[in-house]
């Protein structure tokens, strides 16, 4: 388990992370959301040791990271953010220099290079000196190197940010894969990220602590949360709102966007727990009026995230 | 356990850092113009055939001017470079001590320069075959020599640990460098006779790198120059140590 105890930082004046505490265990990928400049990272690398908290402290596995700072790096795979490489290196010589820091002899050496290289796709690039790959691969490279050594706990500073959409599909896969025996933090702003991958969401803004919740629960927040929106094939936009609107389980009717043929219209529930799709859909048939698609709104992450850290 | 941890991690550290010197061009840059200085100042400037001697007076004298110029170069990229791609972040993160990897590169970059200077090798050949030269005092004067470079380099990279920037990294190891070698010629002591007592005076004109150096040379390899030398690197290690503690994001 990764538990983060209190953890604060004062540059100077400046608190850029202030009494955060919040804990991922195994098999948990727990999202850590926020506004540049509010704190991810600054926690993160007091998490990973790079740099000493002012109070509070992480404990990683049952290590101390200020009292024990070499038994819980060992148990962590880190990708720090814009993930540092050594240009001059191969990929190769790369892994094999972090594989020797990680402890192994040069038989173990061989074959947990070759695994994680053919993990993370780079069976192509294996013996290419770094400084000539793009961005994408260097990013990989940096990854292989966190997952090199198979540890428990995982944290990770923006793991897809600059890859094309298809690496970022890979990259999730592989933490997704990997998160049944690990407990894995990353960091984020990307929000579909979380959705498509958290099992939990953090959110903090200047420093603090604002959400801490499933990323379903966190949608539950949004102010579009239940609303139904629907197509309607017609023109008369006066008549279909009056409908809408004489219906007791809805509070408001709001029109999205509207054409010649066709009117996009919101509708918001009086109360949460009553689903009310069945009911527009009967009471619009009863008048005629031609409904070309219905979905039901779980709400936005990113409004959720903007009313929350703004 | 720890201290067999702690020899693998520098070995790992070491061997990455002497394979990236060369990797690159920089190490063959440096050995050619390394050589080609000493000699130019040896033959030129020493008049070396001239002095028709045949011993290694003039050829190690010039040794603390080139390594002024040439050890910060090599040495400023030692974590000057690890801060500008970020990979500082990596290493600090990696279980390994400050003080491993400080010492890898450390380790590293003298062994390289151990290399440049055995590369002077024909030079020692030129004096055997021209007379008779006494080979005990050549020993000292390489083993002076080493220790000497290896000075240098623990001031530059203590330079290189406080600074993302190369150049910086570079102009700050020279400066200091050039007040440890001057700091027993009589300006430096003169500029300081009026104010300081007389305890400073003498602290300063026992600091230069050139007095130990010197009697290095003619052969007494005293336990004290040694001493000495390796108090300074301890040092400057020690200071590069708390530097990269104390300063570990920007």
């Amino acid at each position: 388990m990764i538990e983060v105890k209190n953890i604060t930082k004062d540059f100077g004046k400046m608190k850029a992370v202030d009494n955060v505490s919040f804990s991922v265990e195994k098999g948990e990928i727990l999202g850590f959301l926020g506004p540049n400049g509010a704190g991810k990272s600054t926690t993160m690398r007091m998490i990973t040791g790079f740099i000493p908290p002012t109070a509070g402290t992480a404990v990683i596995g049952g290590y101390d990271i200020t009292e024990d700072s070499i038994s819980a790096r060992k148990k962590m795979g880190y990708l720090p953010e814009n993930a540092p490489v050594y240009p001059d290196m191969t990929v190769h010589g790369y892994l094999d220099f972090c594989a020797q820091i990680r402890g192994y002899g040069p038989a173990d050496r061989k074959r947990k290079i070759h695994e994680t290289i053919e993990r993370c796709f780079l069976t192509r690039v294996e013996y290419q000196n770094i400084s000539t790959l793009s961005k994408g691969y260097r990013q990989r490279v940096c990854f292989a190197q966190s997952i090199l050594h198979d540890p428990e706990y995982l944290i990770f500073d923006e793991p897809t940010d600059g890859l094309d959409p298809n690496q970022k599909h890979e990259v999730r896969l592989m933490i997704r894969e990997m998160s049944e025996k690990k407990a894995i933090l990353l960091s984020t702003h990307i929000l579909d990220e979380v959705e498509s991958v958290c099992t939990r969401a953090v959110i903090i803004a200047n420093g603090c602590i604002v959400a801490d919740d499933t990323p379903d629960n966190l949608k539950t927040r949004s102010s579009v949360h239940g609303a139904v929106c629907i197509a309607v094939a017609t023109a008369d936009e006066q008549a279909l709102i009056s409908v809408l609107r004489e219906l007791d389980c809805v509070k408001q009717a709001e029109v999205l966007e509207k054409d010649e043929k066709q009117i996009h219209v919101r509708i918001y529930p009086k109360e949460l727990k009553i689903p009310i799709a069945d009911r527009i859909m009967i009471a619009l048939r009863e008048k005629d009026f031609k409904i070309e698609s219905l979905f039901v709104e779980q709400g936005r992450l990113d409004e959720v995230f903007r009313k929350i850290t703004l | 356990m720890r201290i067999q941890d702690s020899i693998a991690n520098i070995k790992a550290i070491f061997k990455r850092e002497l394979f990236s010197y060369f990797g690159s061009p920089v190490a063959y840059v440096f050995i050619i113009i390394f050589l080609l200085l000493l000699g130019f100042f040896t033959f030129n400037i020493g008049m070396f055939f001239e002095s028709n001697q045949a011993d290694f007076r003039g050829f190690f004298d010039w040794h603390p001017w080139v390594y002024i110029f040439l050890i910060p170069a090599v040495a400023m990229r030692l974590w000057a470079e690890d801060r500008r791609l970020g990979t500082i972040e990596l290493l600090l993160t990696f279980p390994i001590t400050v003080a491993d990897a400080i010492l890898g590169k450390f380790l590293a970059a003298w062994c390289f320069l151990g290399i440049c200077l055995m590369l002077t090798f024909p030079l020692v050949f030129t004096v055997m075959y021209l007379g008779n030269p006494d080979l005990g005092v050549a020993f000292c004067a390489y083993v002076g020599s080493f220790l000497l470079a290896g000075a240098f380099l623990s001031v530059g990279i203590m330079t290189s640990s406080a600074t993302r920037s190369q150049v910086i990294s570079f102009i700050l190891s020279v400066v200091l460098c050039l007040f440890l070698i001057l700091s027993g010629y009589p300006p430096v002591l003169d500029s300081l006779y009026g104010w300081a007592p007389a305890w400073l005076v003498n602290l300063v004109s026992q600091l230069s790198f050139l007095t130990h150096f010197q009697s290095i040379t003619r052969g007494v390899l005293d336990a004290r120059d040694i001493l000495y030398y390796a108090s300074v690197m301890v040092f400057f290690l020690f200071v590069t140590g708390v530097i990269i503690q104390n300063r570990r994001t920007s």
